[in-house]
């Protein structure tokens, strides 16, 4: 009876526990075939233990280097879509103009379609400019479709600021660009760091659109497709652990930094 | 009040005096700011979807070149001959949709409300596996769901592959290469994206309300039914939205977990594309599922009514 | 206090606020009515209404983040209606302070010397944050403090600039009505101290009147009166002002007859004597009047003891309706036939106990108390805006 009441209690928790668990059980699965040594090409069943692939990560041909163009990507597009963002979150806030209605749907509109209509779409496009396919045509799709998520990070955090803090620049002698640089800037700033790092994440691991748009280049996720028709090398689950293992704690460190701060300030 | 938002007014007293020049050299900024992205938005966003659009209505081939002809019945060849595949991406994407908003509800609900002190860790565990790419992740679901592997096993000695196996979502004693494979991928794949607007809606609602609730003598199920769920309801919107189109798109997980019968219009779309090089059946496939998608979302948010998620 | 830091584009002449004509409206909605106002140089002013009255736009004009729509704000002898307020030697203290929160005590304070590129802020801030007695805190950042003390900051972060006016928009507006009190003082003390003039918004009467030296009080748009908080307060000249600035009763009364320098007024059977030059409407025989008085300068006899008031009193009798026992005074309220809910405030000297509610009395005043406004208003005018 107690065990009953004890459940219904924590029904939703253990729930929430299962969906985690569900969530990262592929990370388990893919740390722990890092380690594995695969008979054959591909890496689905265990075999051995092995740290050979750690040892190596750039032992595949052509690995790392999709590794790096799909970090220049990245780069170049975050950049790109947070400079373009973050202009057109501070147009919609801070004034009134005509086709407002209008551009927020056409920014609406690349979130609420699917990668595949975009992709064909701009290669229908590519195909029609007679433009060669590779790390351009990637990148203008990248920073078109990372644009609308930047766009609605940033738009929060700049609504939720005061107005009066930008008239009290000026008050203070801060003229217009002094005032932007100084102030406004500096407090939209976690809305444009978390767009930028929406924006990084998306370029880095976008599929659909980069396949379609990327003729003869490879990216690190075209990499990981080809290589599932291929033979999955062990390589990619070292690359995608490692991504797992510095993502977290780069969170965790920042965090505690964080909570560091407050408390000494305190 | 800023003076950026109000209209410059006409002076309206007689005694006005007739120098008003007004201080407003930023009539022209937004425009300025709004330029070079709209303008990226409307040259790779807008500006395909027309080529698109006419590509459509082409005929032609490969070597001897397209023209428009309007030839309309590519539409209706289309949609004849891939139909089933059409039907399986709403059905499944429907059925990764609901999945989702099972499991995802009582994350969103532990994380805002019953972490405590574990909350930013939780939300980390939740973000983090962004980070591997989600191709790695998927592959690793061929593992899981191997045959003969232990998850398969227990599910054959429990004769849940019975039962599942007689409404035709997995096929003997196989899980990989079924239907419900590509499912169970797609509610993986795009989990995250209902947690997140579940959560953001569900942190809003002040727990002091459920109190209230229970104060006036609703119980806990009432409470969640009357108060914390409709409160809610922006959250499962929005995760529902960002659920459901990209899993109608998607084909990587009909590709990896699925089989040739499990195929969906993103694996149609894709193979006309860029194998059979037949461009206008490719858009015009690609055009109807941006219709379908687009009027069921409109319908959806309409229903709904949340008008505003940008 | 060193005064050598002159804001740019002004020149150390003159020292008022002129504002001439300015009014500003918003599409069809006028907020602010054309309005004339100077301010003495060195003064307290405060500018005092209900919300929505005009009063922040007025000060917002003169801070340059609102354009008039019409007239001119000047400073000393410069017409100021055309620079930007990063041009203007004023400074303002925001409602809700608007202290930067990305920038810490000290960065907060220093932030408009540094924009006009003066060397050598560090004296200069430390010495501003012991006057605001927050020389300990200057690390800390904005929401670390309370609101006493964030209130201090943003006071010291306008004064270091030395403006030629501090602009002060609800600036105790967020703090408990103990922490205001004591804020009041202290804005007062720092005023003096430093001697530049203040311009004060405000919704409060009564921190009106404690700080300022001279009140406008504001209605609709536009100034109803401007005088010394005293004066407005002992001679209103609408009933808006009567009724904002504390409490009053108004008798409806005719003028019966002129004697010597009084008016002889009838309210349904009493006769009130009043004196003319406190009538601020015509006052020929035959027109209506308001005829007020405040409820703190009567006092209240039992029916029994009527003919032991002077004869010379202005009286009205009535039954007490409610009776209030707050600690220093009694509340009563009368009901007569001139003035059906007529308030008295009578000090805890010697209660008497017959003063319960029923009771026939007779209230009664000195007629240099009595004012006298035009009819055509109504009395219930700002009433129930008093905060």
């Amino acid at each position: 009876m107690a065990l009953l009441t004890w459940l219904k209690r924590h029904l939703v928790v253990l729930a929430g526990l299962l969906t985690l668990g569900y969530l990262l059980l592929p990370n388990v699965i893919v740390t722990v075939f890092s380690f594995n040594q695969p008979k054959g090409r591909f890496n689905y069943e265990w075999q051995h233990f092995s740290a050979d692939a750690w040892k190596d990560p750039c032992g595949v041909a052509d690995l790392c280097g999709s590794l790096a163009l799909s970090l220049q990507i990245a780069f170049w597009a975050t950049l790109g879509a947070t400079v373009l963002g973050t202009m057109i979150a501070f147009a919609l806030v801070r004034y009134r103009f005509r086709a407002r209605g209008a551009i927020s749907s056409l920014l609406f509109l690349p979130m609420a379609m699917p990668e595949v209509v975009m992709a064909a779409s701009l290669l229908t496009l590519f195909l029609n400019m007679g433009a060669r396919l590779g790390f351009w045509t990637v990148l203008i799709a990248h920073i078109m479709f990372c644009l609308s998520f930047v766009v609605t990070a940033v738009k929060a955090r700049v609504m939720s600021m005061d107005p009066r803090l930008e008239q009290a620049a000026q008050d203070l002698y801060a003229g217009p660009f002094q005032t932007f640089l100084r102030v406004t800037l500096p407090i939209a700033a976690p809305g444009i760091a978390a767009g930028a790092l929406l924006a990084f994440a998306l370029s880095f691991d976008d599929f659909i659109i980069t396949n379609f748009n990327a003729g003869s280049a490879v990216t690190f996720p075209m990499f990981v497709w080809g290589s599932a028709q291929r033979g999955t090398p062990v390589q990619i689950n070292v690359i995608g652990t490692a991504m797992f293992v510095v993502a977290v704690l780069l969170v965790l460190a920042s965090m505690a930094l964080g909570r560091r701060r407050t408390r000494r300030k305190a | 009040m800023t003076t950026t938002l109000t209209e410059a007014p006409p002076p309206l007293s007689p005694t006005a005096p007739e120098r008003t020049p007004p201080r407003r050299r930023g009539r022209l900024t937004p425009y300025w700011l709004l330029l070079p992205g709209i303008l990226w938005l409307v040259l790779f966003f807008l500006l395909p979807m027309v080529y698109q659009a006419s590509t459509s209505v082409q005929t032609g081939s490969l070597e001897q070149g397209y023209e428009v002809t309007w030839h309309f019945a590519t539409y209706w060849d289309a949609l004849s001959a891939y139909a089933p595949q059409f039907l399986r991406s709403v059905v499944y994407a429907a059925a990764a949709t609901v999945l989702c908003l099972l499991l995802g509800y009582p994350l969103a609900y532990l994380i805002a409300f019953r972490a405590g002190r574990w909350r930013n860790l939780i939300m980390v565990l939740v973000i983090a596996p962004f980070f591997t790419s989600f191709l790695i992740r998927t592959l690793a679901w061929k593992t899981i769901l191997a045959d003969g592997g232990p998850l398969v096993g227990a599910l054959n000695t429990l004769h849940v592959l019975d039962v599942t196996g007689w409404l035709g979502w997995t096929a003997g004693d196989r899980v990989l290469a079924t239907p419900l494979a590509v499912v169970c991928g797609l509610t993986y794949n795009f989990l995250p994206f209902m947690v997140l607007p579940l959560y953001t809606s569900l942190e809003r609602i002040d727990p002091r309300l459920h109190e209230a609730s229970g104060d006036l003598y609703a119980r806990p199920s009432t409470t969640f039914r009357k108060v914390t769920f409709p409160l809610s309801m922006p959250g499962v919107v929005s995760g529902t939205l960002l659920t459901f189109i990209p899993a109608t798109g998607d084909y990587v997980n009909a590709d990896l977990l699925g089989s040739t019968d499990t195929r969906m219009v993103g694996n149609v779309i894709q193979t006309q594309f860029l194998r059979v090089l037949d461009y206008p059946t490719a858009a015009a496939l690609s055009f109807i599922l941006m219709a379908a998608i687009l009027l069921m979302v409109t319908v959806y948010i309409r229903r709904s009514g949340t008008e505003d998620l940008v | 206090m060193n005064t050598t830091h002159t804001a740019p584009a002004v020149r150390q002449t003159g020292g008022d606020v002129r504002l001439s004509g300015i009014s500003k409206t918003y599409g069809s909605f006028t907020a602010v009515h054309p309005l004339d106002l100077t301010v003495p140089r060195g003064s307290f002013f405060a500018l005092l209404g209900a919300s929505g009255c005009g009063k922040t736009t007025t000060l917002r004009m003169i801070a340059g983040l609102e354009e008039p729509t019409t007239g001119t704000v000047s400073l000393g002898d410069q017409d100021v209606t055309r620079l930007p307020p990063y041009k203007r030697p004023v400074n303002t203290v925001f409602q809700s302070y608007a202290l930067f929160p990305h920038l810490d005590i000290f960065e907060n304070v220093a932030f408009g010397l540094r924009r006009r590129g003066i060397k050598g802020v560090k004296k200069q801030v430390e010495e501003m944050l012991d006057l605001v007695q927050l020389g300990e805190q200057a690390r800390k950042k904005p929401h670390q403090l309370s609101g006493g003390q964030q209130q201090r900051v943003a006071v010291a972060r306008a004064l270091i600039n030395h403006p030629r006016v501090l602009l002060l928009d609800e600036p105790l507006g967020a703090l408990d009505l103990k922490l205001r009190r004591q804020m009041q003082l202290e804005l007062k003390r720092i005023q003096t101290e430093v001697g530049i003039t203040f311009v004060h918004v405000t919704h409060d009467q009564e921190e009106a009147m404690t700080m300022a030296d001279t009140v406008a009080v504001m209605n609709g748009g536009r100034v109803e009166q401007l005088g010394a908080p005293a004066d407005l307060y002992e001679n209103p000249r609408t009933t808006f002002v009567a009724n904002f600035l504390g409490t009053s009763n108004f008798i409806e009364a005719e003028v019966g007859s002129h004697r010597g320098d009084d008016l002889l007024l009838d309210a349904c059977g009493d006769r009130l004597v009043l004196p003319r030059a406190r009538c601020g409407a015509p006052a020929a025989v035959g027109t209506k009047v308001l005829a007020g008085v405040r409820p703190e300068k009567i006092s209240l006899a039992h029916a029994d003891d009527a003919g032991a008031v002077p004869g010379d009193r202005n009286r009205l009798t009535g039954t007490i309706a409610e009776a209030s026992f707050t600690g220093v005074a009694t509340q009563y309220v009368l009901d007569s036939p001139a003035c059906p809910r007529f308030s008295v405030y009578v000090q805890n000297v010697d209660r008497d106990t017959r003063l319960v509610p029923g009771a026939e009395v007779v209230a009664h005043w000195s007629p240099a108390h009595t004012f006298g406004l035009d009819a055509a208003q109504d009395a219930g005018a700002g009433a129930e805006e008093t905060a």
